[in-house]
């Protein structure tokens, strides 16, 4: 029986304590079912609030245009599409835990990968936002769809790095959402079976589309789930690869580098994992998931920070390296002058970045301040104002000096409604992600009881040889005995 | 659909629970269904289901999406409105391979989907008879068709000796209903019982 086989005793355990299955559901659907805490609605309502201020901003921008933002005539992309990258990096994270680590069959992704998935969707919402408003006239956005219309027949044009972001973000949201959906009806259907009041049967009797348990069904949501895994694994390589196509299509100086594609997809699940642990330890304390959501868990998130982080550190030396062996004036000039020389006018942010994003995560070398919690959310903080600088820095830096001096544009910053929409996708973010950990589960049950008997404290302690005829075995056996 | 005699058996172990499909299966019993709160590997191959085609749905429905944006894609950029992008050939197909591995996977992803919900007949507003509740919580929960040959009384005694914990007889709807799960709906009760 291939499901019990147990796996090696010296892998710490998955989920602490005395767990039963029952207490499994218990335990995690508990926040679910009681009245949300104090600190929730502190939370929500802040979170709403910034929601707000961004409405107000993004309102402002519709009617009186994209002139009150202070882009200027070469800075023509700036905190908007350094927040768009940004959002759609944290979105790797998610998927990269959900569909690549399924792929590798890492069990630990049991415990945070309906958290992460989660925020992955929220997340390329808000970075969808960015593109969208930046267009200006919005109500024509539809414009960049291809449709027969009657605009002379006008298509968009396929060989347009900008229209193959439209369709990557629209196919990652939408496979995401689907994977994300699909792996919560198991267990939406356990919320429905354990609701005692009406609007919470019809709700998640709704939500759960009657789902049963059956065993071919199990069958099915497997199957679906592994091919869904192996259709998002390129998926995610291909849309910041495609994001990263923005920039290195063109002919900017520091934009037009082969290395980007690898670059950026690095830095994307650099930034989603730090992002996943500022998300998760807040998370576990509050919801007191400690059991699911272990040290081990944090450990090694923060050994693929270590890694990512170190590659985004070659990807940028690289880049240094090229720029001076490569010889070509311009592109030595947006590197050497615009960026690491310190006393230029954006030469602070290129080394913000360095030192958030490459010196600072090498100190996760150490055993440990990997295991440290405190350390590990201070960290994670660091790296994603790291990583929101190394898009600010590839932007700017580029735009603002390229190839003729009289183009040079003043010194770019934001308007206090750029700040306001990069804020309410915060709160947008920050409210979906309060609703969804008050009315879903924010772990995965039916994953966290499948591992259970393999990965469980107070099971691995009595492991065995639990049953000798394998399915197939049994198969042949039943085939002969009629 | 219709409504029949199941009798069910609970078990609170899938150690017990494996051994025991594989002896009602050799005891010649109709093994209506399994509902189990988590996947359990194996149990598919050992009450006999055939593995699932829902890979092969899945790769025709990405075939569609990787023919649609190419053919969509010509026809826009070489048949309907050609454009010279500095004397390049209309037919860029290396410019049009994101767009197609994007509508690939996305064809392939919502058209498995879809076919899931359809195979499993799930969809939102659809209810149908849950044998335990419990199935969703703890239990794994073995369902035994009744038909005019089995003796019910003999069908518990057995399921006990194999590991069921708690035994009964359930009258349900096999199929799907429109329906919510707030307000309950007394089909199951139903006197009119049908033995195949």
């Amino acid at each position: 029986m291939s499901s019990l086989k147990y796996e090696s005793q010296v892998r710490p355990p998955l989920v602490v304590g005395d767990k039963s299955y029952h207490q499994i559901s218990e335990d995690i659907i508990r926040p679910i079912e009681n009245r949300p805490s104090k600190l929730w609605w502190i939370g929500f309502l802040t979170a709403v609030l910034l929601l707000c201020f961004g409405i107000f901003s993004v309102t402002r921008e519709v009617i009186y245009g994209v002139g009150q933002w202070n882009l200027n005539k070469t800075v023509g992309w700036a905190w908007d599409i350094t927040n768009f990258v940004w959002w759609i990096g944290i979105g790797h994270a998610g998927t990269l835990i959900s569909a690549i680590l399924l792929l590798f069959r890492q069990q630990w992704r049991t415990g945070v990968n309906r958290a992460a998935e989660a925020m992955t969707i929220f997340a390329v919402i808000c970075a969808g936002q960015f593109p969208i408003w930046h267009m200006g006239r919005v109500w024509i956005a539809f414009f960049c769809l291809p449709y027969p219309n009657t605009r002379g027949v006008l298509w968009p044009n396929f060989n347009s790095p900008l229209l193959w972001d439209v369709f990557a973000i629209s196919t990652y949201f939408t496979v995401s959402l689907l994977f994300w959906y699909c792996g919560l009806l198991p267990d939406l259907a356990t919320v429905r079976d354990r609701a005692k009041l009406k609007w919470r049967k019809f709700f998640y009797g709704m939500a759960s589309f009657g789902w049963s348990g059956s065993t071919k069904h199990w069958q099915r949501h497997e199957a679906l789930s592994l091919v869904l895994a192996g259709l998002s694994t390129p998926l995610v390589l291909s849309v910041h690869t495609i994001v990263s196509f923005d920039f290195a299509t063109s002919v900017v100086p520091g934009w037009h580098t082969t290395i980007f594609p690898p670059y950026f997809v690095a830095g994307a699940v650099f930034s989603g994992f730090a992002m996943v642990q500022s998300l998760l330890i807040i998370t576990r304390k509050v919801l007191k998931l400690e059991e699911y959501i272990t040290i081990e868990h944090i450990d090694v998130m923060n050994k693929i920070i270590v890694l990512t982080g170190s590659i985004v550190g070659i990807a940028y030396l690289t880049e240094l390296f090229i720029a001076w062996y490569g010889q070509n004036p311009y592109e030595s000039f947006a590197f050497l002058q615009n960026r690491v020389n310190l006393l230029s006018p954006y030469g602070w942010a290129y080394y913000i970045m360095m030192g958030c994003n490459v010196l600072s995560p090498q100190i996760f070398w150490f055993r440990k301040l990997r295991r440290n919690l405190t350390v590990t959310f201070f960290m994670s903080v660091i790296v994603n104002i790291g990583m929101w600088f190394e898009r600010f820095v590839i932007i700017v830096t580029s735009v603002y000096r390229e190839y003729i001096p009289s183009g040079w544009s003043t010194y770019y910053t934001p308007t206090v409604y750029e700040i306001g929409f990069y804020l309410g996708t915060f709160g947008l973010f920050f409210t979906c992600y309060f609703l969804f950990s008050k009315f879903f589960p924010v772990i995965a049950v039916a994953e966290i009881k499948h591992i259970l008997k393999k990965a469980g404290d107070n099971y691995k302690a009595k492991m065995g040889p639990e049953e000798k005829e394998t399915p197939e075995e049994f198969a042949h056996e039943y085939e002969h005995a009629h | 659909m219709a409504i029949k005699r199941f009798v069910v058996g609970s078990f609170d172990d899938e150690a017990v629970l494996f051994p025991a499909v594989k002896k009602v299966r050799m005891a010649g019993y109709k093994l209506y269904d399994v509902y189990t709160p988590m996947p359990i590997h194996g149990l598919d191959q050992a009450m006999g289901l055939r593995d699932t085609s829902l890979h092969t749905a899945g790769f025709i429905y990405g075939i569609t999406g990787t023919a649609t944006a190419l053919s969509g894609i010509s026809y826009a950029l070489i048949y309907d409105w050609p454009l010279n992008f500095g004397g390049k050939p209309h037919f860029a197909l290396p410019a049009w391979i994101p767009i197609t591995f994007e509508l690939t996977v996305l064809f392939a992803s919502i058209g498995m989907v879809l076919t899931f919900c359809y195979l499993c007949q799930m969809a939102p507003f659809v209810r149908k008879h849950h044998f335990s509740l419990r199935a969703t919580d703890d239990l794994f929960v073995m369902v035994i068709e009744c038909t005019a040959k089995t003796n019910e009384a003999d069908l518990q005694i057995f399921l006990k000796s194999v590991g069921a914990q708690d035994v009964h007889t359930q009258n349900a709807e096999t199929g799907w209903w429109l329906g919510t799960y707030s307000k309950n709906i007394p089909l199951v009760d139903d006197p009119k019982t049908i033995l195949a």
